[in-house]
Parts: structure tokens; sequence; C-alpha cells
């Protein structure tokens, strides 16, 4: 089957055409990955197009979606979960999430990417390359060590004060870690983001007066 | 209806409502609305995470909603509009990237649109066209603005806008100090029906002569009617909340309606369109209703439903855009939280 895969749990986003089959790794036809900071919404369309004319393919020849769920920063996650949704809803394919951090790297490893608030997402895969842990939201030192690092070199090695392979969200790692639901990909789950955090928001005290006793 | 009149799909996600909806030229075809207002109550305003988080869950179910009411399937689609700003970035951001995504998928043309013009253009959906020139008076919890429209698809001119607190938001806050629930605007607008808006002579913000003519300003207010309140609670005795109200309900229509009907005037302009959750106020559309009529002044509200924020508001915009060969928005299109009035579509 054609499936577009994309991605949008880190700063740079991903977009990929592949073709897939029970059985053997994607054939990757095209992709595209953009730096995109705080433009995912602005960047990720014109991706998805620019994918799709690499891979000479049009959008209505698609079989499924395949999206990272994150976790990330939720503004930008949110822009690549709702486009997978919604580019499914509108052709009638079936949408696949899976877990941005099992789409980077290989093997026995720990993911890490910028949770900014000095904090990593991180999940711990073990050889055969399934999860082992995670994932998570940690400050540094609650991050477990021991097994190779990957993922966001520069923030990482920053925080972990260790050395962090550069790893990132690829079309294969996403078709890697769809491959179990899109077997069967209407049975798939809803595509809800791994926020890993609860949004800030305090209720409000007592009023206070506007006027001394 | 003819067949040629283009069926526009319209999306809105600037603040706590996921509004989706469907006309058909300036005709309304289906408006599905998700609001997520429940859980923001107890934080006493809405909460941009919380609502950005609903906005994606409630979005592909909102569109099959309004799609299934209609009763058109997503291929007759011939234009996509959405609200790209102003508004909270965050829930933009959901409504603009869905609305990317279904024109993408439905390959038609895209259009990013003011939220503030949207309001105006939902009244031609029960009213039909619009005089053009109109002044628009836009009051929600979010904004609340006066403009001068020209022409609605390419024209709109800012004249005045509140400096400090949005009039919703004024109502908000006095709900909280008469301990009525948020959001506050219809606790207080049936609260008002048993009181004497004569009562207590609140003040008018920004109607000295030397204030800026069509700005507004409601934080003054506020302190005012909490001071009031705060002052009786010390003396022991009761708060009459109807009364309180009343003359603050009183004191922000009359601001508002003065300042309209003035913009009216010294425009030269004998239209008035009133929107945005506010303008579902009782009061301020009899009040409007009558100034508009010692004036002269053909006034037009569209009904409660549709004057708070909603999709079909976002497609009757982009129905007219379509219709006036307007471009449509650049495929790098994003959300502007501050976009300018005077942007019609990006
Ligand atoms: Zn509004």
């Amino acid at each position: 089957m054609l499936v577009l895969a994309l991605d949008t749990a880190t700063p740079t986003l991903v977009v990929g055409v592949a073709r897939w089959a029970p059985g053997g790794p994607a054939e990757v036809l095209a992709e595209r990955a953009v730096a995109a900071a705080n433009r995912h919404a602005e960047l990720l369309t014109p991706a998805v197009r620019a994918a799709l004319g690499d891979a000479g393919h049009s959008i209505g020849e698609l079989d499924a979606v395949v999206t990272g769920l994150g976790p990330g920063p939720f503004t930008g996650l949110r822009v690549g979960v709702v486009t997978a949704a919604a580019l499914a809803d509108a052709r009638g394919l079936p949408a696949v999430g899976v877990c941005s951090l099992d789409a980077i790297g290989s093997g026995a490893r720990t993911v890490v990417t910028d949770a900014r608030r000095k904090e990593l997402y991180w999940a711990s895969y073990a050889a055969d390359g399934s999860r082992a842990a995670g994932p998570a939201v940690d400050r540094p030192g609650d991050v477990p060590r021991g097994l190779p690092l990957v993922g966001d070199a520069a923030v990482g090695a920053e925080r972990l004060g260790a050395r962090v392979t550069a790893g990132e969200v690829t079309t294969a790692g996403l078709l890697r870690a769809a491959a179990p639901q899109l077997a069967d990909p209407w049975s798939a789950g809803p595509l809800e983001p791994l926020y890993l955090r609860r949004p800030d928001a305090v209720p409000p005290t007592a009023r206070k007066a506007v006027s001394r006793p | 209806m003819p067949a040629e009149q283009p069926l526009v799909l319209g999306f809105e996600t600037s603040c706590d409502e996921t509004g989706v909806g469907l006309v058909r030229g300036q005709t309304l075809l289906s408006d599905a609305l998700a609001t997520s207002m429940a859980e923001h109550e107890r934080f006493g305003g809405v909460v941009p995470e919380i609502a950005s988080r609903a906005h994606l869950e409630a979005m592909v179910p909102t569109v099959r909603r309004a799609l299934a009411d209609a009763g058109v399937p997503a291929g007759d689609v011939d234009a996509v509009a959405v609200t790209s700003g102003p508004g909270l970035t965050g829930a933009l951001l959901v409504g603009v990237a869905a609305a990317k995504a279904y024109a993408l998928a439905l390959d038609v043309p895209l259009y990013g649109v003011n939220h503030l013009a949207a309001h105006v253009a939902v009244d031609e959906l029960e009213h039909g066209r619009l005089a053009e020139p109109t002044v628009a008076l836009l009051v929600s919890g979010g904004h609340s603005s006066l403009l001068l429209v020209p022409d609605l698809t390419r024209d709109v001119q800012p004249l005045g806008q509140t400096i400090d607190d949005a009039a919703g938001e004024a109502f908000d806050k006095v709900a909280r100090v008469l301990g009525l629930p948020f959001p506050g605007g219809p606790p207080i607008d049936r609260a008002a029906r048993d009181g004497d808006p004569a009562s207590i002579p609140f003040p008018r913000g920004l109607t000295g002569p030397r204030d800026a003519v069509y700005d507004f300003s409601f934080s003054g207010l506020k302190t005012a009617v909490a001071r009031w309140v705060e002052a009786r609670q010390r003396a022991g005795e009761p708060v009459p909340v109807a009364d309180v109200a009343a003359a603050f309900q009183e004191a922000v229509v009359d601001v508002l309606t003065a300042k309209a009907v003035r913009a009216c005037r010294d425009s030269g302009v004998d239209h008035l369109v009133i929107g945005g959750g506010v303008a579902a106020n009782s009061r301020l559309r009899a009040l409007a209703a009558e100034r508009c009529a010692a004036a002269g002044i053909v006034l037009r509200t569209p009904s409660p439903r549709l004057c708070t924020d909603n999709g079909a508001m976002v497609a009757a915009l982009g129905s007219r855009l379509v219709e006036a060969g307007v471009a449509p928005s650049a495929v790098d299109l994003g959300a502007d939280s501050s976009l300018p009035i005077d942007v019609v579509s990006q």
C-alpha cells in the first residue's frame, strides 16, 4: 500500500511517501525534512505536496496516513496530528498514529528530545527495537543511562553532559513503528497526542478586593 | 438556488468554540459547533492550552457533522475558509492546519480570513446582502471594535476599539463579583431583567469631551462595580444583585450604542451591523434598535446563535471572497494572533 507519513514533534518536520507491504521494510519513495522551528503550520502542507510530487504520486493514490503523536512541543505537535486526521478524513483513508520517539534511531538506545523547561522527552528501546520504557518527560537527572543516547544531540548533550548521537524522525522509522497497525489500519486507535503534561492552568483563588477596607 | 454559487466549508477555532459551517452562496446549509466552555468554567476564563486540545479532539467529528447536516459529500466543496486571526495562537493553528489539509485533500482553494470581518459577513446569511458602506460594532469576550466597512471583501477600516478589557470580559468579571457563573453575559442579562438600570450611576468610560470618540474602556467600570459591591458587603448590607447587574449592563450598552450611532452619523452611513457574543445581550439589542430608529439608521443583528463564534460566519465571508474574485491564500498560510482588522483575508 502507498502510505503518507508525517511528523511535527520536533523542530524538523518530516513528510515521506512510502510503499509498504506486510513483512518487509517500507520502500521510501520520497522524503522531505524541513527545519520548521515554530512554523509547522505554514510549512507542513507544502511539504506534503512536494513529497507527493517527488514520489510521482497524487494524494488520490494514497492508501493510509501515518503520523507521529509526539511527545513534542504541543503547538507544533497538534499541527501534524490534525493535518493527518484531516487528510485521512477528506480522502476516506485510515490514519495510524505512532510514538514519534520510536521513529528515531534503531536498536538498543535511549532516545532524547527537547521538552523545553530544562526537561527531556525520552524512551528506551531493547536490541530488537521494541520500546522498553517511556515515553516520558523528565529532568535530565531522571533520564535512565547505560544505553547509547540518540536524538537531539545539542540539547541532549548540554542537559545530560554526555554524548548524544544526532538522530531525527524518519519516514522509514515512522513506517517501522506503524507496521503492526498498518497490517489492519482501520482498527488503529484514535489519533491522540502524547502530551505527557497537563495544561498549565490554575483555578483562581478567592477574588481579591479592589478597594482597601 | 443557482448551482453555480460556491459551496464553502468554513473553520473557526480562534477561542473556545470549534465551529465548522457550510454555506452555498449566502445560504446557510449547516453550522456544527463543539465548545470547551465547560472545561474553562472553573478557571474563570478560557485557558488556551485546554482550548487547543479540545479543538484537536473535536475537529474531524465537527467537520463530519457539518457535512452530514448539510447532506453534501466532501467532494462537492468548492473552497475552504478558515479564521487565521486574530485569536489565541495555539487554538487558531489547529483550525488553520485542518483547513489547509482539507483544502489540499479536496484540491480546492483556501482562504485565511479575519475573524472580525467574518462576524460582519454572517449577517448576510439571515438578512441578505449588506448595504456597503456599513458601520459594524463587534463585541465579545475577546474583542470590542467599531469598524467602517466600505467593502467587506477588500476594505474594512478600524474606527475604534477597547483600550483595556473587551466588553464580554467586563461581563465575566462583574459576574464573578456578583457570584454569578462564567461566562458572565447570559446570567447578568437574566439578573438585570428584575433590576433598575438607573439605580446606581456607574461611570461611562471614554465619554468625556477630550476622550477618543470611538474607543472603549470597561476597566474603570468593572472596578467601580467591584468597589460599590464591596462597600455594601463591608457595611453588612445585602447586595442588590439585580440592580447592580442592570446598572452595570446599562453603562456598557449605553456607551456601545451611543458610539456606534455617532460613528454612523459622522461617517454619513445609515446601516449598522452588530455582532459578536455580547450582541446576544437583550438590552444591547433593544437599546440599539431604539437609538437606530431615532437616528434613521437601519440596524442589522444576526440571531443570537450566529452572533457567537461559529464556522458558518467564516464560510459566509469565504463565499463573498470567492464571488468577488479575491485571490486565495498562499500555501504557506499560518495563523496571526494579532491580525490587523484591515486585513480581510491573508
Ligand atoms: Zn468572535
